[in-house]
Order: C-alpha cells, then structure tokens, then sequence
C-alpha cells in the first residue's frame, strides 16, 4: 500500500536537485502541505537537541536555536516523551513550562508550535516542529499530513545518520515509510544490534541494505533474521 | 461465556490498573487475553489506528508467526479495517463465506486454523481510534451478551489510552495514540535484542520481558528501555 508518507518522499526524490539539500525541500513542502507558517527541523539525542537541520524562514530558524541552545522546549518534551507536543496556544501553555524559550519564541511571533518526534521505537532521530503565527489548533486533516511529514522526515535522517555518501535518486526505492513496518521488522533490528553490535539506527540500515540488495522486502529478511536463518555476526558475515 | 463472577473479577482487576500507573502496552495485551478467556475464543488481538488511517497491531493474545500475521496483514484489507473504517462492529462472520469480501485476509485466516472471525470497534465519540479482533477454531456464533463484553473490553482499552488527563483538548489523543505506537515499536526492538542475547525465540524474550516487569513493578516499556540501552542486562532473564 502506498502511503502518503511514500508518496511524499518520491515527491521530494523527484525533485532533481541537489540530495544534500532533501531536508530543505521537506520543511518547505511540508509548511506548505499543511498550511502553517513555518517548520524546522531539527537533530536529538538521548543528550538532548544536537544541531538545526533546516528551518523554513527566520522564526523557524529563532525557533530552533533557542531550543537548541537553551535545551528545553516543546521538540525537548516531545523528543523525550516519544509523544507529539501540540501547544495550539503557546502564550497560554508555554510560559509555565519553559518561560525562557516561550518568551523568545512569542517575541520572534510565534503563536502556536506543533512539535513531532522523529523515532522509530528506541531510535532517536530528531523532532519536526511547525509553527504558526496566530494560535489555534490543527484540523485532523492537518495532523494527518503533519505525522505523513514525520514519517518522512524520520526516514530521511535515519539514512542521512547512516549513511557516509549523499543520497541519489537510486536511493528513491530505498525510501520506504520506516515506521510504517510490521513487528518482525523491529524485532530483527533488536537482533541485529545485538549480533552486529551496533546502534538499532545502524541495524535497521543493515537490514534494509541486506533486503535491498537480495531483492527483499525488508519483512521477509526480518523474518530470517528472527528464525536465524540469516545472522549478522562478525564472524559470518 | 465464563460465568459473571470470573467476569466481575476480570473488570475489578482492569479498574485496579486504570487508577494505578500503568503501562498501556501491557494494559492492552491483558485484555487481549482476557478475552480469550472469558468470551471463550481462540485469539483476540487489539488494532490501533494513528491519525493517517493506518492500522497497526498494538497486543494480541498469541504469539505465533502464522496468527500475528492474519493480524498485520489487515493493514490492506479484513475485519479490523473494515471496521475501523466503518465505526460499526463486524460480528460472527463465517470465513468460508468471507472469500468474496477479503481475498487476501481470509485465505490465511483458514490457513490458520480459524473459521470465524469479529472486529469490536474502539470508540471514542465520533472518532474510531482502533478495534478488537476476536477468531475461533470452531464456527461457533457469539451471542448478544458475549459481544456486550467483548465491546466493554474495548472500551476500557480506549480508556486506557486517553488516562492521564481528561480529554480537554484535541491534541491529546494524538498525542496518547503516537505514544502507544512508539512504545509496542520499542519492546519489539528490545524482544529482538533479548533473543539475540539469551538464544530464545522472540515469544519467549516477550513472555520473560512482561514477567520480569510484573515481577518487580515496573512497567513493560520501562523494562523494554533498559534493554535497549544497556542499563538492564538482559542475560538475567536466562537464569532464572
């Protein structure tokens, strides 16, 4: 089934320029898709916000900074919790629960902020935060394409944090909804990290990189993987 | 049916957990095992949907390959979805007549062993957040008062869901449903990781991993946590 996540990614694939710029052209695709003022994007780690990846236009970018720089915030909240933090009314919400970064984000014009983990499961990848000028919530439908934007921009850090070249258009088939995966997919990640003793992040690219090159669905590998069919020791590899 | 005071039972211990802390993968694969239990199925397993419309398998009474499979693969077509789709319960229908309807789904259904199959929806006001989906061995009917439990069952499982605080806002069902998601993502990475290290299978790692929680009082996910990174060593498991 294609979902709107797949499709947003071919969207962004098609696009022939260049790859190192795909995020921009996600935060840009994405303010405009769901018809908010704004959105960055920006980098986590279990020791909190790690770099501003992209941002749409100045307050985006304010927006981003100061969480990256003060270390607290709605993409902060949200990156640990593993929860969307929607605060539709930001001068109401935000100042009891970070006063530092609610006054500089409502002084840069923000009203409302729209905050979504980047994850798959343990693998912490980063936060997508939309902004809007003036409060007020989002329709469902906007929610809707705002977590089909998270998918993909979950799906474009994860190969982007494992991969060393940029992405090419051969990359395009490789961009699948990765949360979007049945349990065998997780389980063989938690497999692999183990055998191959690397990051979940870096068994998952594995077992996509393995399935992408037999012609597999990420699935079928999995399931080998579970049944120890296939096994990524060190030794037998 | 189990007779009512088994049935009074079942719902204290569920309110006991609601006003406790608890954690919603496990709150939602007790149920699913309740109701094998008291409506006297073969397997039940709870579907969620996330806001995109897409259905995922959040708990379910079995571990088998074959029967999570009939589960996920309703993401395409079968009970769940249609369920989920239509906001009505699916209720006694017999797979032999169900090859027209899903083509795909009720092949491997059969193929499983099972002749019946129902979907309860989990309702929350005007919105559909997911559904219960029952399967028997036997064609056997469920009768009006086995469907008001089985429905009560997936309604205490929406409660569940929307704990914390009362449902206020919009955002906040949003915010509960991707939370659940992410964290039945989580175990099934840590269950991946415990069968790598212990040389089990993954259904074995899940039932040590939810006895080990029970055991001390923590949560699943909080356990599923630790194993992922590295502050539970996993290898105690084995040795008991």
């Amino acid at each position: 089934m294609a979902s709107r996540t797949t499709e947003i990614l071919g969207d962004l694939m098609d696009d022939s320029s260049p790859a190192e710029s795909l995020t921009d052209r996600l935060v840009v695709a994405c303010a405009v898709a769901v018809s908010v003022t704004g959105v960055g994007l920006i980098l986590m780690t279990d020791s909190g916000p790690a770099g501003v990846v992209a941002a749409t236009d100045e307050a985006a970018s304010t927006m981003e900074k100061l969480q990256f720089g003060l270390g607290e915030g709605p993409c902060v909240d949200s990156s640990v919790t593993g929860r969307p933090a929607l605060h539709p009314d930001l001068a109401r919400t935000g100042p009891a629960l970070w006063p530092v970064f609610s006054a500089g984000a409502l002084e840069a014009g923000i009203g409302a902020i729209f905050a979504f983990p980047l994850r798959v499961g343990a693998i912490r990848l980063g936060v997508l935060d939309l902004y809007r000028d003036e409060p007020g919530h989002l329709t469902s439908d906007q929610l809707a394409e705002a977590l089909s934007f998270a998918g993909a921009a979950t799906t474009i850090l994860l190969l982007l944090e494992t991969r060393s070249s940029p992405l090419g258009s051969a990359d395009a088939d490789r961009l699948d909804d990765v949360i979007g995966h049945r349990a065998v997919v997780h389980q063989a990640t938690g497999l692999i990290a183990v055998q191959a003793k690397v990051s979940l992040a870096a068994a998952l690219s594995l077992l996509r990189a393995a399935s992408f090159s037999a012609g597999r669905s990420m699935e079928a590998v999995g399931r080998d993987v579970v049944d120890r069919a296939l096994r990524f020791d060190d030794d037998n590899d | 049916m189990k007779g009512s005071t088994r049935l009074a039972q079942v719902f204290v211990e569920l309110a006991d957990t609601l006003v406790e802390e608890f954690d919603i993968v496990e709150l939602l694969q007790v149920l699913t095992e309740r109701c094998v239990e008291l409506l006297e199925v073969d397997a039940a397993g709870l579907m969620l949907a996330d806001q995109r419309g897409r259905v995922q398998l959040m708990a379910s009474s079995v571990e088998e390959a074959r029967s999570l499979e009939l589960f996920e693969l309703q993401v395409d077509e079968g009970p769940c979805l249609e369920c989920f789709a239509s906001g009505q319960a699916i209720t006694n229908v017999s797979l032999v007549e169900a090859r027209e309807r899903w083509p795909i789904f009720t092949p491997e259904a059969v193929g499983a062993g099972f002749s019946a199959t129902h979907a309860l929806p989990m309702r929350l006001r005007s919105q559909v957040i997911g559904a219960l989906n029952l399967f028997t061995h036997a064609d056997v009917r469920l009768d009006d008062d086995d469907l008001a439990v089985g429905q009560a069952l997936a309604d205490v499982a929406t409660i569940g869901l929307l704990h914390e605080r009362s449902l206020r806002e919009q955002t906040l069902l949003s915010e509960q449903l991707q939370g659940a998601l992410q964290s039945r993502v989580l175990i099934e990475q840590a269950k991946g990781m415990v069968a790598a290290l212990t040389g089990v299978t993954v259904a074995e790692a899940f039932v040590w991993l939810r006895s080990h929680a029970r055991r001390n009082g923590v949560t699943l996910t909080s356990v599923a946590s630790g194993v992922v990174d590295g502050s539970f060593d996993a290898s105690v498991l084995a040795k008991r």
